[in-house]
């Protein structure tokens, strides 16, 4: 219960300070809208283009745009030298990192609330259903769990912008598979248990990058 | 397991730390009693900050062993960290929230109660209590320097660490931070801090250390009687200030 609160309050602390700054969502939801634009206009959408290209063109500029803001998400913390302020604190390093990906978690998915509507004007296509929701939280566990550990260790890196995107888009293409894939089927209006393999293997992803990231986060921020 | 009725603060044993090919702490070797005021003097490149660094645990070394209030600060980091309260060089506050919501968030991560009170108590002692409310990017680096030594003692810790505290601090402000030293020595607690001012740290000190080329060059347990000694070892040649003025 102690622990949740801690996670809570990293998460809280960074919702807070991305309402005041809008750093992070405005980018995020920016670039990804910016995409989904650019290919309506590359890409005949008629109905059957649309179910063919739209849910990878989504997932891709949200991938992508996530990138942007969780380079910002991170960098806040070491331009102020904030982190170590969080180092102090009698703290296991690990719900530091829980905490930070619970506030990149939010970004990502009040991005989404913003994209995917905007998505479903664009494209003609019917996304809102529990599909949609399901696919949408299991791929932004998977970005934050990922992107938060990468984040924090490109960081410190010079040419961080180009290195973060290096480190996270091979690692979550697994996970940008299985939601594309997910999107695809729930688009053609197919049922739960045709996309069933795709969100267990998201499950399974976010399983695993949280507990590892997690336990290697530690490592990361000791120098 | 971390005690705080401990007689050592700090045990340092053959502590190495490099970085790159610098070495700045070549095999230090230290005791801090608990219930004093020690003050680390050294040319710049000496070691004092990468030291205190260590202790706040923000630097690991690379060979050898610290102890802090009896406890192994590699196996005991949060029970040690829970008990030490470190102002840095940097004042580590978020810019875009105010000095409340500074102390509060940090309240929590320290698990406090009473957080209000806390908050008031602090901010009084350390005089920043009318800007309570002010954004911290709109304060002084002096007054962010005060707020970042409220957060350090918002929990009562046992042992403050404090890296160069009156840098960016006007003369009001290094008088208080001597009555906080004094009323943390008449405690029991410890106090060990870094500073580059001399007679003023020799004055309030029970002990300084001076680190040479990432050693103990002296110690003195009469700092205010061996003022000329601790004087000339702070002045005498130093291989890692070979830059300097």
């Amino acid at each position: 219960m102690g622990s949740l609160r801690i996670i809570w309050a990293i998460g809280r602390k960074d919702l807070l300070l991305e309402i005041r700054n809008k750093d992070v969502v405005v980018a995020v939801a920016g670039f990804a809208l910016l995409v989904l634009v650019i290919f309506t206009f590359a890409i005949d959408l008629n109905q059957g283009n649309a179910k063919l290209v739209g849910p990878g063109v989504l997932w891709a500029g949200i991938a992508f745009a996530g990138v942007t803001g969780l380079n910002r998400a991170f960098a806040l913390e070491v331009e102020g030298d904030t982190l170590e302020a969080l180092m102090l604190a009698p703290i296991s390093r690990d719900l530091i990192y829980l905490g930070k990906a619970l506030g990149n978690f939010l970004f990502i998915a009040v991005a989404q609330i913003i994209v995917i509507p905007v998505f479903a004007v664009l494209f003609n296509l019917v996304v809102f259903r529990w599909e949609m929701l399901a696919i949408s939280l299991l791929t932004t566990i998977g970005f934050s769990a990922v992107g938060t550990l990468f984040a924090a260790m490109s960081v410190r890196v010079r040419a961080r912008e180009v290195m973060l995107p290096l480190l996270f888009l091979p690692v979550v293409t697994p996970l940008l598979m299985a939601a594309v894939e997910s999107t695809s089927h729930m688009v053609y209006g197919r049922s739960w248990s045709d996309m069933a393999q795709w969100l267990q293997l998201a499950v399974a992803f976010d399983v695993a990058f949280v507990v590892v990231s997690a336990f290697i986060f530690q490592h990361i921020l000791e120098d | 397991m971390v005690s705080q009725a401990t007689q050592l603060a700090v045990k340092a044993e053959a502590v190495v730390k490099n970085f790159g090919e610098t070495a700045v702490l070549r095999g230090l070797n230290l005791e801090l009693p608990a219930g004093e005021v020690t003050v680390l003097l050294g040319t710049n490149g000496a070691g004092k900050s990468t030291f205190l660094r260590i202790l706040a645990m923000l630097t690991q070394v690379d060979s050898g062993n610290i102890s802090m209030l009896g406890a192994d600060i590699a196996q005991h980091g949060p029970a040690v960290r829970s008990l030490t309260g470190s102002v840095l060089h940097s004042p580590m506050l978020y810019g875009d929230m105010s000095i409340r919501e500074n102390l509060m968030f940090f309240a929590e991560l320290y698990r406090l109660e009473n957080v209000d009170d806390l908050i008031a108590t602090v901010t009084a002692k350390v005089g920043i209590e009318p800007r309570l409310e002010h954004r911290v990017r709109t304060l002084s680096h002096g007054f962010q320097k005060r707020v970042a030594l409220a957060r350090a003692l918002m929990h009562a810790p046992q042992l403050l660490l404090l890296d160069e505290p009156e840098s960016g601090l006007d003369s009001r402000s290094v008088a208080r931070l001597d009555r906080i030293i004094d009323e943390y020595r008449s405690q029991g607690r410890t106090v060990i801090m870094t500073t580059h001012i001399v007679e003023h740290a020799l004055e309030i000190s029970d002990r300084a250390v001076v680190l040479n080329n990432g050693t103990v060059g002296f110690t003195s347990t009469n700092p205010s009687q061996d003022k000329t000694e601790i004087i000339a070892a702070y002045s005498s040649p130093d291989e890692s200030d070979e830059g300097g003025f």
